[in-house]
């Protein structure tokens, strides 16, 4: 991205979170058991289905499907232009592998539940990359 | 043996409510919780108990939790044998404490607030302006980010889903706004009193979809307290005690998490719901007036459904038109006015009006022989709810 960023919340970075949000924005990192190769997220320390420790961050396709948005119109970051998507997208890896993200690239009243979309990052301060998502 | 029943509501106070900052908001925690302990009939010097949510050490000066525990204490000279909170049924996480502190027998008779000052302080006034973004935490890590910080995205996305699935209307939706409107104009203390119509609510200003301005409950200034005691000290005390059936709350999907729940779109309201009714003989056809939580219209129907009024996805039917949630329809629904024309109490002016029609004291709004409400709050990544009974 050429253009500097609008500046958001950032995330505290830690070391449960640091495989996510700081990808280098190569791929969409998620954690996958190698006991069951369930995935999981966030990182909870061991995997939720089957109780194994072995949890490790897999690049995934970055695919995914919305299931639920809104269309944000109140002014709460006075820097960013309104309206803009937030959206609840699942993974086409794991539908209940779910991420709060932003539809982006794509006119507001365009997006729809059951749009598929693929992921594309936003490079921030500090090494974070944003993983939003746009049409796929 | 479910030991809510041996505990009630003996004491209720509300302060002013300003939509506009008028009076500190610690004084107007003190007005409530002196009227609560004066309408139980007691003195500061008969509580042992204080719970509140949020808990916090001194939170003063917040405009979400005006008055904390350590100030209410000193303030009112409080010898405690317990104090505490802690999240585990959303704005009735205090409610549920203190029950299980008096059936535990730490205390005898627990004080119970909720401090809201808002407008005293408005809500981001100290953050999202600023040159530089405060850091996200928590489980906020998730939504933030992404320029959602408010409930009004979160319940939305909800919303949105919920009326893809089923197939709802705003024209449906619009029932519960306009209903409690008109329940306003028999409420003093509410903010908004006058009518409410559907092309107003149509019109309306969007906030975030599919929530108008009218969608959104008021933020305000003003305390609700209450005060809970051990049933059998309630025989001789000022007032006709109202008494808990049956409590819920815990956490089925992750505390606070309103994204990876797998049942999305629905809610930890639904976790709450299906353990109060575990607790009790009573069934939803026996509920007279439901008092739910309306942070947004359609928290109140995600409530209808969790507490089994109407099957999953007839919410929308179920309200069409107001009728069944009118004073006089099948379940008068929030009875004051609910946060969309009180104003935010969050939860405890819910609370407040569930007692007042149980004891028969609610004035112009009484519903005739009111003998078992509910109260359902919070949803989201947290929830509670109480079912209450006049004896």
């Amino acid at each position: 991205m050429s253009e500097a960023p609008l500046m958001r919340p950032l995330p505290v970075i830690t070391d449960m979170n640091s495989y996510f949000w700081r990808s280098g924005g190569e791929g969409l990192r998620i954690l996958r058991c190698g006991g069951c190769d369930r995935y999981s997220h966030p990182y909870v320390g061991r995997c939720p289905s089957c109780g194994s420790r072995d949890v490790k961050p897999q690049t995934v396709s970055g695919r995914a499907t919305v299931v639920g948005f809104t269309v944000n119109h109140q002014p709460w970051f006075p820097h960013v232009p309104v309206p803009y998507v937030i959206a609840y997208v699942e993974l086409e890896e794991q539908s209940d592998i779910r991420l709060a993200t932003n539809i982006v690239n794509c006119p507001v009243e365009d997006v729809a539940i059951g749009m598929k979309v693929k992921v594309v990052f936003e490079k921030q301060d500090d090494d974070i990359y944003i993983p939003l998502f746009e049409p796929a | 043996m479910y030991r809510e029943k041996e505990t009630c509501i003996t004491g209720i106070g509300q302060s002013a409510i300003y939509r506009k900052p008028t009076v500190y908001p610690f004084t107007l925690a003190l007005d409530a919780c002196e009227a609560a302990i004066a309408d139980a009939g007691l003195t500061p010097a008969d509580i042992d108990g204080v719970a509140c949510h949020p808990l916090g050490s001194s939170m003063v000066g917040e405009g979400n939790a005006s008055a904390s525990p350590t100030d209410i204490q000193k303030s009112l000279d409080l010898k405690l044998t317990y104090y505490g909170s802690g999240e585990n049924a959303a704005q009735f996480s205090p409610v549920l404490n203190a029950i299980a502190a008096i059936t535990a027998g730490y205390c005898k008779h627990v004080l119970v607030w909720r401090a809201m000052g808002e407008r005293w302080i408005p809500m981001y006034s100290h953050g999202f302006k600023a040159a530089v973004l405060p850091r996200s935490v928590s489980w906020k890590v998730w939504l933030e980010p992404f320029w959602a910080p408010s409930a009004s995205n979160w319940v939305g996305i909800h919303a949105s889903a919920h009326m893809h699935k089923y197939g709802i209307t705003r024209e449906q939706m619009s029932a519960i706004p306009i209903v409690q409107r008109r329940n306003a104009a028999r409420n003093p203390k509410a903010i908004y009193r006058e009518p409410l119509t559907l092309d107003q609510y149509m019109d309306a200003r969007m906030v975030s979809t599919p929530f108008c301005l009218y969608d959104c409950d008021v933020p305000c200034d003003g305390t609700t307290a209450v005060v809970i005691s051990r049933a059998d000290l309630a025989k001789d005390m000022r007032q006709k005690p109202v008494f808990f059936e049956a409590v819920g709350g815990g956490a089925q999907g992750n505390i606070g998490d309103w994204v990876s729940r797998p049942d999305f779109p629905d809610m930890m309201m639904h976790d709450a719901a299906k353990m109060m009714w575990s607790r009790t003989d009573l069934k939803p056809k026996d509920v007279d007036t439901a008092h739910l939580y309306d942070g947004f219209t359609y928290l109140a129907m995600f409530w209808l459904e969790a507490l089994g009024f109407c099957k999953e996805g007839e919410s929308g039917a179920f309200i069409e038109g107001g009728h069944r949630i009118s004073p006089d329809g099948e379940l008068p629904l929030n009875t004051n006015g609910g946060q969309l024309s009180e104003g935010r109490m969050h939860a405890f002016g819910h609370l407040h009006e569930a007692v007042l029609q149980l004891r028969g004291q609610a004035g112009d709004r009484q519903i005739k022989d009111a003998k078992v409400s509910v109260s359902g709050v919070g949803g989201g990544g947290l929830g509670g709810a109480v079912l209450l009974r006049a004896d």
